[in-house]
């Protein structure tokens, strides 16, 4: 999907592909019924959203939290519109920036019947931003810019930053920052791994361990009429051909993660009109990262030869029949505002409109750089969807400007300890993230010394200057120009890192679920307490 | 015969430490760190503070040394730890997984005996007769169907009837319930799985019996217990089969042990919470102490079922004594 200029989020809902069986306007939900969904991996390794990064986590258990902020669940393929869950309205930060003062709901209880207070907000956040010694925090990092979370009332969450940045209420928007309370997490900031209290629509009614999770409906839900459901079992199925035969069966309703273009096909071909479904651009993209520390690819010429080597504009809609990738964009999530429109993406390498020229430039800088005929491995992980596909592609991108690639794939274990050591020439790569916050998104693209997941082994003082301004940049129209010259720079100007096609979501329901929407990832808008089934 | 059981017993003990030695080392020879795994491979920033962390939760930051020292203690006070991915122990890690697989072992155990025995013994019976080719024939393609093949067709031919008859696809369900709770549920849960490992079992015991068989009726005292004029069935029965089922005894007991925990492939294709599954995951999580407890207890099982079947040996041919 890409914008020749940025699209509101009503433009961007309205560009969705929604089968015909999705929710009208004028339906009215139903209560009752219990939704069985499966879970497209095998269980998780705790339930602690604070600790976990999985989706496999979320999925089991956030039914059974509230969160502070969320995207919002009616529109949540909007990557602007948040709204609030525990809070009372959206606040306007005060103090130049600086402050985020939020008001909490009042009557909130969670799961045993105590109430839910700011004190726990605060408590939960304070953990997360600034976890205590001995406490896990996955998310720490994305936090940088807070300060002190306090609690200066039972009714009030008080955020302070250390700087103004737009990054910082996309980013608390995380959906895996649920609230706990307070004195569980004081007492023992682990029992949350194998236990559920929270405040969410859905309580705990069971986990088979490595099977399947339940819940059933919590009366006391804070949203009047909601949930719909009576409750919900997940069934955890790591087997693609598992899960779509369960949803043939009505064994299961759905899964949430997303399928294969033929998978889709099979199920919509079989089943008719007896299935939904929806999709999305994702907020998961492939990554072609050559290892500066190795040469030739220490030489920008090389590297800026690998992407003008790509043809996206006609390899996207190719791949997009087999794998699950759909739109060509930059680096920045492409139904963003501050995505790149179709014209601005041209101007970069790895984007021209005319690949015959392109490629001739690929094979002019290689000469120069005495690489012609560069023979390397690109080293993958052993996943089909979209990984194998990719780098297939990209192999065969390559020998059309004489580039000998073979491919190595490796287990996941082995293939991140290659990615930490460097033991690669050029690698597939992945950023994928959850609440679509491009600031804290693009981070992925700065030198390992600034964000340690970035395996090109390079540093980059004018990249790490180019973000820090970014991110202090509050001023849209600025911003905009300034992720623009990031976005060149690393592209194109040196070819740090460069990009595939953005991934596709491709969600198959039985159509009488009603209630759910597609959002631009699979950690998204999980809570279950708007969907209803229609029968 | 105690002082046999005795002996037997006492050698696991070197085959579990040497079995323990060895996937100590090759797991932590695998490249790769669980906790990397565990907070980044989802593709956002995995801080390192979190991975140290988690290191130092899980002893992986202490010597080789110190960790296989603290493996085996615990190994020998029977104390499995815990599961590195969960937190959870590992004997409740594995109690929860073992009863589906020791049902759908033992399912196919006895869908592989009552075929296979019999059809091997008539194979042997009428060799060369068109039952004796329609029987191999089954056998072959038993041994040379792969099993998550078999798997995978025997859904989809379940679906594909079920529409054609009742208009409406069906499969088992997906999620296992114990068979006390709902025995119907239970077993056609279990039926699909057993009858497709069964299957392969069968024919390699199959092809087993009627080689044992026709080894067994060529011999002399088979020649002479027809001259004496005894009935062809207790010829068969009494004097040949009891013979020949010595090396299928010994197959099946070997089968049925590898299908304990080495039914990958099937516990994938069926969603079945097995520890074939469990074991995958552990690998490939790099799990080390969950990895580790399922070996010892392979081990543990594949040597006591051969004590179990040396010990069958002894009914079956009163000649062999246990010294």
């Amino acid at each position: 999907m890409i914008a020749k200029r940025p699209l509101s989020a009503a433009a961007l809902a309205g560009a969705l592909c929604l089968a015909p069986a999705a929710v009208r306007a004028d339906e009215t939900p139903k209560h009752g019924g219990t939704l069985t969904y499966m879970i497209p991996a095998d269980a998780p390794p705790t339930l602690d959203g604070h600790r976990e990064t999985t989706f496999a986590t979320l999925h089991a258990a956030a039914p059974f939290y509230s969160v502070l902020i969320r995207v919002n669940p009616d529109n949540p393929s909007s990557t602007t519109d948040f709204v609030c869950d525990l809070c009372t309205e959206m606040p306007a930060p005060t103090d130049g920036g600086k402050t985020y003062t939020f008001k909490i709901r009042q009557g909130v209880k969670f799961h045993d019947g105590t109430p839910l207070t700011a004190a726990d907000v605060a408590e939960n956040w304070q953990y997360i931003v600034h976890p205590p010694d001995g406490v896990a925090s996955a998310r720490e990092s994305y936090f940088v810019m807070v300060d002190k979370v306090e609690a200066p009332d039972a009714t009030t969450v008080v955020f302070h930053l250390k700087y103004p940045t737009s990054a910082f209420l996309p980013g608390l928007a995380d959906p895996f920052a649920w609230i706990y309370k307070k004195e569980i997490l004081e007492k023992d900031p682990r029992w949350f791994e194998k236990n559920v209290m929270g405040s969410g629509p859905f309580k705990f009614a069971g986990y088979e361990i490595g099977q399947s999770i339940k819940g059933v409906r919590n009366p006391d839900y804070y949203r009047a009429g909601q949930p719909y459901l009576d409750g919900f079992t997940a069934i955890f199925a790591a087997k693609q051909a598992v899960r779509v035969d369960a949803i043939r069966a009505d064994r299961a309703a759905l899964e949430f993660r997303g399928i294969p273009p033929a998978a889709r096909d099979e199920i919509t071909r079989d089943m008719g009109d007896k299935i939904a479904v929806q999709t999305s651009d994702w907020n998961c993209v492939n990554l072609v990262t050559p290892n500066h520390k190795k040469k030739p690819f220490d030489d920008v010429r090389v590297r800026r030869a690998l992407t003008l080597a790509i043809d996206a504009w006609h390899g996207a809609p190719a791949l997009a029949k087999i794998a699950n990738v759909h739109t060509v964009g930059g680096i920045v999530f492409p139904g963003s505002p501050l995505a790149a429109t179709k014209d601005e993406l041209q101007t970069l390498a790895g984007f021209w409109p005319d690949i015959g020229k392109s490629r001739e430039e690929a094979k002019r800088l290689l000469k120069e750089a005495g690489a012609e005929g560069l023979s390397f491995e690109l080293m993958n992980r052993n996943v089909d969807q979209p990984y194998k596909f990719i780098a297939i592609w990209l192999i065969d991108e390559w020998t059309k400007v004489g580039l000998k690639v073979t491919q190595r794939v490796l287990p996941t274990g082995p293939f991140f300890d290659g990615l930490r050591h460097g033991t690669f020439d050029v690698t597939v790569d992945f950023n994928c993230q959850s609440v679509v916050n491009p600031l804290m998104d693009i981070a992925k693209f700065l030198p390992h010394t600034v964000y340690p997941e970035n395996y090109g082994g390079y540093e980059d003082q004018k990249e790490i200057d180019l973000y820090d301004q970014l991110l202090h940049e509050t001023d849209a129209a600025k911003q905009r120009e300034m992720i623009r010259a990031f976005e060149k720079y690393v592209l194109d100007t040196q070819a740090h890192m460069f990009m595939t096609p953005w991934w596709n979501r491709i969600i198959p329901m039985r159509s009488y679920v009603k209630g759910w929407k597609i959002s631009p990832s699979h950690y998204l808008n999980q809570d279950l307490a708007n969907v209803w089934l229609d029968k | 015969m105690y002082r046999y059981i005795a002996n037997r017993v006492l050698l696991v003990i070197p085959t579990l430490i040497g079995a323990a030695v060895l996937v100590f080392l090759l797991m932590r020879l695998i490249p790769g760190d669980i906790c990397a795994i565990r907070l980044g491979s989802g593709g956002s920033m995995a801080d390192p503070r979190a991975i140290a962390r988690c290191h130092a939760e899980l002893g992986l930051d202490r010597s080789m040394l110190a960790q296989f020292i603290d493996f085996a203690w615990g190994f020998f006070r029977l104390d499995f730890g815990v599961s590195m991915w969960s937190g959870k122990p590992v004997a409740e890690e594995i109690a929860a997984r073992l009863p589906i697989s020791l049902e759908i072992a033992m399912m196919a155990t006895v869908v592989a005996i009552f075929i296979a025995i019999p059809l091997g013994t008539i194979s042997a019976l009428k060799q060369n007769s068109w039952l004796d080719h329609a029987v191999r024939i089954a056998a072959i393609a038993g041994i040379s169907t792969p099993s998550f093949w078999l798997g995978i067709m025997s859904i989809l031919a379940v679906l594909e009837l079920s529409q054609m008859l009742f208009g409406a696809p069906w499969m088992p369900p997906i999620d296992y319930v114990p068979f006390w709770q709902d025995p119907l549920r239970n077993l056609s849960i279990a039926f699909l799985p057993a009858l497709t490992v069964g299957y392969r079992y069968a024919a390699v015991s199959m092809r087993m019996t009627r080689s044992a068989m026709l080894e067994v009726l060529r011999e002399d005292y088979i020649r002479t217990a027809r001259a004496k004029g005894l009935i062809e069935k207790i010829v068969i029965n009494r004097h040949a089969l009891k013979n020949a089922l010595l090396p299928v005894v010994t197959l099946i007991g070997i089968e049925f042990a590898f299908l304990i925990s080495g039914l990958v492939v099937t516990e994938q294709v069926f969603n079945i919470n097995g520890v074939g599954r469990l074991f995958v995951l552990a690998v490939q999580n790099q799990d080390y102490t969950l990895t580790q407890a399922l070996v010892m207890l392979t081990v543990v099982t594949f040597v006591f079922v051969n004590l179990a079947v040396d010990l069958l040996y002894g009914w079956l041919d009163p000649r062999i004594r246990f010294g």
